[in-house]
């Protein structure tokens, strides 16, 4: 306290005194803390501030996209030449398969008619750039170039041409933040490829994601394949998420330690699609008695909450 | 106001534009594609603990909470995160200034040190206590090099309020 206390007399007026004030802020602070966090009541706020900070912040990224486009100038006709030989030969490689999507697309518009199921949905979206990764060191973000004035909304998945990268959370006027699939506790309904089991895969916050509440037994495998189930209202159904990487099976856990790696460029800098929001899934049909879910959920439930504590 | 105790020069008065201006270049460091490098110092957080530390009646508590929600803001972290940090740095910086201006450069810098280490620990704390990844120890490394730039940043924000050394030796005082 030595610098206040060595101030002169009192008598001159120099407003509240520095621990009122400390106080006053401190309580400021981790209230709005605590509302942000907990409430998700701030987001007015967050982007008005948004709106003074982002030409900002994107005035200061210029340099960065300065250097790339120069190098990107300067890569050379024989590295474009190369790549656009490579695309023709990938296009024609492809063909075939893409020549008769549309035909298989129509043909199965119409069986699923016959059989009287729903359409299944078609994916439409539009490009966003990344702009930059948000400066959190706590958490895996990116903020992209399209907002509230391109009609995005949070929710949103973003794909890439791999597989899936992440989803919208927060919308700014000009810009978005997509939390990327490896960030922490970031979960993906998921459905692995090889034996159509579902699942929901969290981001682990290094970079790998894994596979909880599956049995230690389950049918998993080194390399199987997770798609999305499509079952929550947000993914559709069938976009590659994640590779299986490594199994831990310790009898002493009921559960087994299955993580992935993503397939999409996650960490990758370019472009993203953003996919537009699913259209509402038809309402759930009243709950069923004593049947199926009585039997496997419940007894589930309490090892998984005890598990989840412990994993984090 | 002295650059240090033990020093015989006479510093201007600081002006108000200038700590202004060098606040809004520390953000524009701080927004840099660079802050993804290992080791870069958070400067907001320098600048304002340079200024709290010279400047404790211009630069309070008041300067440090909208710093920190600009922070907060262009982080995409959690609302309130920086505010807090900053605010008990702009405190306990404001409470030992005479004792950290008190020492010479160097020592200053040892002085400030914890001080700036605080403010990544607070954060660090507050984002882990609600459930965030550790971000790996390359996160306390900022300040360090921050205290290591404390002498040549003293050396830069006091220019405009250096005078010439020789005396003139007609002037009446």
């Amino acid at each position: 306290m030595a610098g206040f206390d060595h101030a002169p007399p009192p008598f001159f007026k120099r407003g509240p005194a520095p621990l009122a004030l400390l106080t006053f802020y401190t309580l400021l602070s981790l209230a709005i803390f605590v509302v942000d966090l907990r409430f998700r009541g701030l987001d007015l706020l967050r982007q008005s501030v948004a709106l003074v900070v982002d030409p900002v912040q994107r005035v200061a990224q210029t340099p960065g996209s300065l250097v790339d486009y120069a190098r990107n100038y300067l890569q050379g006709m024989q590295s474009l030449q190369r790549d656009n030989d490579e695309l023709r030969h990938a296009k024609l490689s492809t063909a075939p398969n893409l020549l008769r999507l549309e035909q298989l697309e129509a043909e199965n518009d119409r069986l699923r008619k016959l059989l009287v199921v729903n359409e299944r949905e078609k994916a439409k979206g539009q490009v966003a750039q990344i702009l930059y990764t948000a400066r959190d060191p706590f958490s895996r973000k990116v903020i992209v170039d399209k907002g509230q004035q391109s009609g995005i909304v949070a929710g949103q998945p973003a794909i890439d041409e791999a597989g899936v990268v992440g989803q919208v959370t927060r919308v700014f006027p000009f810009s978005a933040e997509i939390t990327l699939i490896s960030d922490k506790d970031q979960a993906v309904p998921v459905q692995i490829v090889r034996t159509g089991q579902r699942s929901v895969v969290f981001g682990l916050g290094n970079g790998q994601l894994e596979l909880r509440y599956m049995p230690a037994n389950a049918d998993v495998q080194v390399g199987d394949v997770l798609v999305t189930s499509g079952l929550d209202s947000v993914y559709l159904q069938g976009y590659p998420v994640a590779k299986v990487v490594n199994i831990e099976r310790d009898s002493a856990y009921s559960f087994a330690r299955i993580f992935s790696e993503p397939i999409a460029g996650v960490e990758n800098f370019g472009e993203v699609m953003v996919l537009d929001p699913r259209q509402p899934l038809p309402p759930a049909p009243p709950a069923a008695k004593g049947r199926g879910s009585d039997g496997s959920d419940k007894p589930g439930l309490r090892p998984k909450k005890k598990r989840a504590a412990r994993g984090n | 106001m002295q650059p240090t105790f033990s020093s015989s020069r006479i510093l201007l008065p600081v002006r108000p534009w200038f700590i202004y201006l060098s606040l809004i270049v520390a953000l524009l460091l701080n927004f840099l594609p660079t802050a993804h490098w290992p080791g870069i110092p958070d400067w907001v957080a320098l600048v304002l603990c340079f200024w709290s530390v010279r400047e404790f009646r211009r630069v309070g508590m008041g300067w440090a909470f909208v710093l920190g929600l600009l922070m907060d803001v262009a982080d995409g972290a959690v609302l309130g995160q920086h505010c807090f940090a900053y605010v008990i740095l702009a405190f306990t910086t404001a409470s030992l200034s005479r004792r950290v201006l008190w020492f010479p450069l160097l020592q200053q810098a040892l002085q400030v040190l914890p001080l700036l280490l605080l403010t990544q620990v607070i954060q660090a704390l507050m984002r882990l206590a609600v459930g965030a990844e550790f971000p790996g120890w390359g996160y306390f490394v900022g300040p360090l090099i921050a205290s290591l730039l404390w002498v040549p940043l003293t050396f830069i924000l006091l220019l405009p309020q250096y005078q010439p050394v020789e005396q003139n030796p007609d002037r009446p005082i």
